[in-house]
């Protein structure tokens, strides 16, 4: 792939974004005419938006070849060359953490999460103590995907089987549930789902696949998939013990 | 120009999302691997096609889709929509009168978990990784399959008000049986998909729809109970990837063994015209 895109390359990913896309636009028009019968206001604007939504999403899968992956991939050859595990867990650390503590999405679901806990009499109904609550649980779910960033390296560097890790999660996950206060569940296990976007998933994806070919006796299939599964397990469990530490507290 | 003066902001804001964990890769990398990144041009430009590209996409997103999606939401689960069929509080609890939002929540998880940008990528890398094996449209659909069927009983659970941890504690029972006869290879992947299905696309969608389900329904408070459909989202796309490849193994057997009858008759055949 050269630097310099050629409309040709543009327009085979074009095609696949469009065809992407077709299935939301059938259903919305689906439901619009079948089920509500109106026709849907500023017609011009939404065909204007679907072929933004077409050249963004064409963009973004060129550049995903051309630099998200690579990044990853190269990252995790030359930290396993470079023979060093600390090196490479800090990274995977603070890669999980830098990237889940700015999460927009993580912002929004923190902030509903403080007008439960402030109805709920958990925390003070108060500004200050529902700004305090949002940073502490963002903290809380980035600490919980870095830590996951750094189980799932040292499973692909030591080859420690996942399902094994994953069920003592979900073991983990149910005893929480038991023990946690009832509002924070359904937080926490929506904080599960939202930490990995659209621009962590392919770097992380990368990085464990390019750790795994890097390496003797491991198979970038079986070994180097598995790391995103841990970023979305831990937060279920950190959020849930976030929950009942301040509810205790 | 209003949409070109949010456009702009919008790319902004991706760009401050997108640029300090760039800077924190380019700077780890120059630090402590103190090697020349190869192909250092053709990497920065391929990050202003990523900021530029989500930017766009975001934008285009929120001014077409996500608007006519949230008001859908809004109107299916609006009460004078389900007029026709509820007449008392009683009928309201009545989970059969909310066919359409289980429709709807069934097709739109569908269509927007195939137009994931995170769920493309990992169906990108696991076509290479597999050597062709894991078809990219192949993974992406038993994925979006899981999430429609995830979503759908995410919202009779709301409608319902059953505990959600029972539901989640189902599927795991669910995953760990299949985990035991699912092929090795596919595992680590169907436990990947869970995460990736919900992003960018299907998480403001699917929040909408459980939002307005909560605060129709008698009984349930959005702050309560509109939470946990993505969590529906991310699990049952485990479920359905290790079911896609254990049916893909059980059509390869029989497949293998009705060629392997075939043989035999014909084998036999020949013998017989011998």
């Amino acid at each position: 792939m050269s630097t310099t895109p050629t409309l040709s390359i543009f327009w085979t990913h074009a095609k696949g974004s469009i065809r992407d896309l077709t299935p939301i636009v059938l259903v919305i028009g689906l439901f619009q005419f079948a089920v509500l019968r109106q026709p849907p206001d500023g017609a011009v604007e939404l065909a204007l938006g679907f072929v933004i939504v077409v050249i963004g999403l064409t963009f973004f899968v060129y550049g995903l070849e051309l630099a998200l992956f690579p990044l990853g991939e190269t990252l995790a050859v030359s930290l396993a060359q470079k023979g060093s595990v600390f090196w490479l867990l800090l990274f995977a650390f603070l890669l999980g953490f830098g990237t889940t503590v700015a999460e927009p999405a993580l912002t929004a679901i923190a902030r509903e999460a403080a007008l439960v806990a402030a109805a709920d009499g958990a925390i003070a109904d108060t500004d200050e103590a529902r700004l305090r609550y949002v940073l502490g649980l963002r903290l809380t779910v980035a600490l919980s995907v870095g830590t996951a960033l750094v189980l799932g390296v040292l499973r692909i560097l030591l080859g420690w089987p996942l399902p094994m890790m994953i069920i003592t999660g979900y073991l983990l996950v149910i005893g929480m549930t038991a023990v946690a206060p009832a509002d924070i569940v359904g937080i926490a296990y929506d904080s599960g789902g939202v930490t990995t976007s659209t621009v962590t998933v392919p770097l992380v994806a990368a990085l464990g696949v390019g750790l795994a070919s890097s390496l003797r006796d491991r198979n970038p299939m079986t070994d180097g998939f598995g790391l995103i599964a841990f970023a979305s397990l831990t937060p279920m469990i950190f959020v849930m013990a976030y929950g009942s530490l301040i509810t205790w507290i | 120009m209003d949409l070109i003066r949010s456009a702009i902001a919008t790319v902004v804001g991706t760009g401050a999302n997108v640029l300090p964990i760039v800077i924190f890769i380019l700077g780890f990398h120059a630090l402590v691997i103190r090697h020349p990144l190869p192909h250092f041009r053709r990497l920065l430009s391929g990050l202003a096609f990523v900021i530029l590209g989500l930017g766009l996409f975001l934008i285009g997103l929120e001014h077409a889709l996500f608007p006519l999606g949230r008001v859908m939401a809004a109107q299916l689960t609006a009460p004078e929509q389900l007029v026709g069929t509820i007449h008392s509080a009683a009928a309201a609890q009545d989970w059969t009168a909310y066919f359409w939002v289980y429709v709807f929540a069934l097709m739109i998880a569908f269509a927007t978990t195939i137009a994931e940008p995170a769920l493309l990528a990992v169906a990108m890398k696991a076509h290479d990784v597999s050597g062709g094996t894991v078809g990219v449209w192949g993974l992406r659909v038993a994925v979006a399959v899981g999430a429609a069927i995830g979503v759908s009983l995410g919202c009779y659970r709301i409608v319902t008000g059953l505990p959600l941890a029972n539901f989640i504690m189902a599927g795991y029972v669910v995953v760990v049986m299949q985990t035991i006869w699912a092929p090795k290879l596919i595992i680590p992947l169907a436990y990947d998909s869970g995460g990736v299905t919900t992003s960018t696309v299907t998480v403001p969608l699917i929040t909408a729809l459980g939002l307005g389900l909560a605060e129709t329904i008698p009984g349930r408070s959005p702050l309560l109970d509109g939470f946990g459909l993505v969590a529906f989202a991310a699990l049952f796309p485990i479920i359905s990837v290790l079911a896609y490849a254990q049916l893909s193994v059980i059509m390869d057997r029989l497949r293998a063994r009705r060629r392997a009858l075939a043989e035999r008759e014909n084998d036999t055949d020949s013998l017989e015209e011998n």
